[in-house]
């Protein structure tokens, strides 16, 4: 906004006092902390009208995500995007939502493509074109992980972005890899001895990335979308491979609010169940401390993807997923000490 | 320049010539040499101005080679056999996508039973993914396809296979003429893509394609054969005029002038099918021969003119469509339809998974085509005495047992030569 037409702004009286909140937008921050989104030089990489459900917390993520990495990069950015709700919901032939050099292959190879991208931009000498790729969790974790692993070991100059909403939405809610435990989807229905997704499957990503030794591995959720800005910024000041796994509910899949798609993305960090940590060659460097502890009970609760959980006293599987909340908190030390809030 | 070399080496000494920016391969048997040496020359800086990416699967090669050409660089991968099927997925998006990247196909046998050495399986299996597949039948045609494959490609905005049979050319060492880098420089322009994700001007490709436009998506990757149709023919005259070499086109023809009867074939088995022919026509036999080059797009009036008017037809293929038939013989069947007076194309399966093609069999298969005509496949040199034992003991009893292991444990108590 140029100074003339400041001039004419209205000014209005702060009345609420946030700062320190997780509120995005917040005008009391300066201007080196607020969100890219605040701004009105901002990309807007995904504009709108494209066709996500209402409270879609990846097409929150992804449009915090993409956005800061275009300002990170000045809008040198080719985004390769994994086939997923993502995916569909944003090129409806002959639609675009994406105001970003995109493109989509398949739903197995985002990370493979994005290599070649890579190595097209570095061959042509266009050193200042960064790559960010993205994906959802089925796209990550399961079909599109060999080429994923494959990227992460050859160190390609890629950064990979999944948008983790614990199943296969866009296919009709089936389990992934990355479903949690006792969840409902329609592959793990609630019926017979154990009801839902079984226990101790599952794989977690950011731990597996980690294991390849890359120069940056993230957790992020979109409750807090200016730690998710910042890592993706932080990301993209690093070359190399990169991996940031952002947590975004799913109202559709979860059988949750569409309004509470933030407020369960709060709760999941804050009983320890998604702990928000980052890596670096292996190594976690920090996490996000826990403020007011819940037990998991009540991240659960407003799901019904676990309601049958809560049908008639309490089921004993609540204290095997409180269990993997607490070993979380133990494991990243999620929990505030003196002075690390 | 004349050498004696290795067909992989002199396919990779190709495809440096042509100045690709990124390659990217699996390894698999009998492509290795080919990406080897590229490797070799990228690494050692002969090859400048190129990326060599070393990948986890042919999928992950494929898929990277869609990402840089996608980003408007010149994109090279080869792969044979089980590698193809495995990057099945993006052989179809890449030519969905109007992506010119050129692959080398190593052809080979599919498993199970798994099998390394050649034939035509593989190839077959990618016949209607919308790649163009160019046939080589020596390592030079290897050497000249390659070089026309960049620019046919480029021209058109699709994908090309060249189909270069494992072993018998990939890893045979024969006289190739090798052109010089300004001869190649002349011939095939830089790449000048048509579409490109670009962030100076962006925009999207893989959108979502309803039923609303998919036909019209799809007549379009035809059309662009049929452009290619007519391309082809064109690329190599003027790869003649400045090569001076004879090399791709659509179709050769061989001592067809007043032949009586033509095979058709694709690949190195037309040498030796033109020194049967020689023997043959020696004895007064009216034989000759149509090597079909371009298989995708299939050249169907440009054979059917090659054909009308003979007695007998014989299609010999190098692999089978199981249930059904030589894919050439029913492509060649399709072309001759509707024709007044054509011969029926008598169909014969040969050198599966290797087995060797000789001139005695092929002689013996031609005679048999004029005295009597065959329905259905003909299996050259079939053991028929190993096949009806095992249909007797398959038919004996419930568990027979692998079919595979049964054959070989029979040919092991009886020598082959009996």
């Amino acid at each position: 906004m140029n100074d003339a037409v400041k001039e004419l702004e209205p000014t209005q009286k702060l009345k609420f006092y946030q700062k320190g909140t997780f509120t995005v937008g917040n005008r009391l921050v300066s201007d080196s902390d607020r969100t890219v989104q605040a701004s009105l030089d901002r990309s807007n990489a995904i504009t709108c009208g494209h066709r996500a459900c209402q409270g879609c917390g990846e097409a929150l993520g992804a449009r915090y995500a993409v956005d800061a990495a275009m300002r990170a990069t000045n809008g040198n950015l080719i985004v390769v995007n994994a086939t997923g709700c993502l995916e569909v919901f944003t090129t409806p032939y002959p639609e675009t939502a994406w105001q970003v050099a995109w493109v989509h292959s398949l739903f197995g190879n985002a990370a493979a493509v994005a290599t070649g991208v890579a190595a097209a931009m570095r061959v042509k000498g266009r050193k200042e074109v960064r790559v960010f790729a993205q994906g959802g969790d089925g796209g990550t974790t399961d079909i599109g992980f060999g080429c994923l692993s494959g990227m992460f070991e050859r160190n390609d100059d890629v950064l990979y972005v999944c948008y983790d909403n614990e199943g296969y939405m866009n296919t009709g809610v089936q389990r992934s890899s990355a479903t949690p435990p006792a969840a409902r989807t329609a592959t793990t229905d609630v019926v017979g001895a154990e009801p839902g997704n079984v226990f101790g499957t599952g794989k977690s990503l950011p731990k597996i990335a980690m294991a390849h030794g890359i120069p940056y591995v993230a957790t992020a959720t979109v409750a807090d979308l200016h730690d998710l800005e910042r890592k993706v910024t932080k990301a993209m000041s690093i070359h190399g491979a990169r991996y940031i796994h952002v947590h975004v509910p799913c109202p559709l899949g979860w059988g949750a609010a569409s309004h509470d798609t933030i407020r369960l993305a709060r709760l999941a960090v804050e009983s320890g169940f998604f702990p928000v940590f980052e890596a670096e060659h292996g190594v976690v460097t920090g996490s996000r401390k826990i403020r007011h502890r819940i037990p998991v009970a009540e991240y659960l609760k407003p799901q019904k993807r676990f309601a049958h959980l809560f049908k008639g006293g309490e089921d004993p599987r609540v204290a095997r997923l409180q269990e993997i909340a607490d070993r979380n908190i133990a494991e990243y030390d999620l929990l505030a000490h003196e002075g690390n809030v | 320049m004349l050498k004696q070399v290795e067909g992989s080496i002199s396919t990779a000494e190709a495809i440096g010539l042509c100045r690709p920016e990124v390659i990217c391969a699996y390894p698999i048997t009998p492509q290795t040499h080919i990406v080897e040496g590229l490797g070799r020359m990228v690494r050692s800086g002969e090859l400048k101005n190129c990326e060599f990416i070393n990948v986890e699967s042919e999928f992950g090669a494929l898929s990277a080679c869609i990402g840089s050409s996608a980003a408007g660089a010149r994109t090279y991968t080869a792969t044979s056999s089980q590698g193809l099927l495995f990057m099945a997925e993006a052989v179809y998006n890449a030519s969905g996508m109007g992506l010119p990247i050129v692959m080398t196909l190593g052809t080979r046998a599919i498993g199970a039973p798994i099998n390394i050495w050649n034939d035509h399986s593989d190839a077959m299996s990618m016949r209607d993914a919308g790649w163009m597949q160019l046939f080589a039948e020596t390592n030079q045609e290897s050497v000249d396809l390659h070089i026309q494959a960049f620019r046919l490609a480029e021209a058109v905005s699709m994908p090309v296979m060249v189909c270069v049979d494992g072993f018998i050319l990939t890893h045979a060492v024969e006289r190739v003429d090798v052109p010089a880098q300004a001869e190649v420089d002349a011939f095939l322009p830089p790449y000048d893509p048509v579409q490109v994700v670009d962030p100076r001007e962006p925009i999207s490709i893989g959108a979502m394609v309803g039923p609303d436009a998919f036909t019209e998506v799809k007549y379009l990757q035809n059309y662009k054969q049929n452009l290619a149709l007519k391309l082809i023919p064109d690329l190599a005259s003027d790869f003649k005029k400045r090569f001076g070499r004879d090399s791709g086109g659509l179709l050769r023809t061989y001592r067809t002038e007043d032949a009586e009867m033509v095979v058709v074939a694709m690949g190195s088995v037309n040498g030796t099918i033109k020194d049967t022919i020689d023997e043959m026509r020696a004895d007064g036999f009216s034989i000759g021969l149509v090597t079909l080059v371009s298989y995708r797009p299939f050249p169907t009036e440009e054979l059917r003119n090659a054909l009308k008017g003979r007695k007998h037809v014989v299609v010999v293929d190098k692999s089978f469509a199981i249930g059904m038939g030589g894919q050439l013989a029913a492509d060649v069947d399709h072309a001759l339809r509707n024709v007044d007076g054509a011969p029926h194309a008598l169909s014969c399966i040969a050198g599966l998974g290797g087995r060797p093609i000789t001139r005695a069999s092929l002689r013996e298969l031609f005679r048999k085509a004029r005295k009597e005509p065959w329905e259905g496949m003909l299996f050259l040199d079939l053991n028929q005495k190993v096949v009806a034992t095992e249909i007797e003991h398959m038919g004996s009893m419930r568990r027979s047992g692998p079919i595979a292991e049964n054959l070989l444990r029979r040919l092991s108590v009886t020598p082959a030569a009996e």
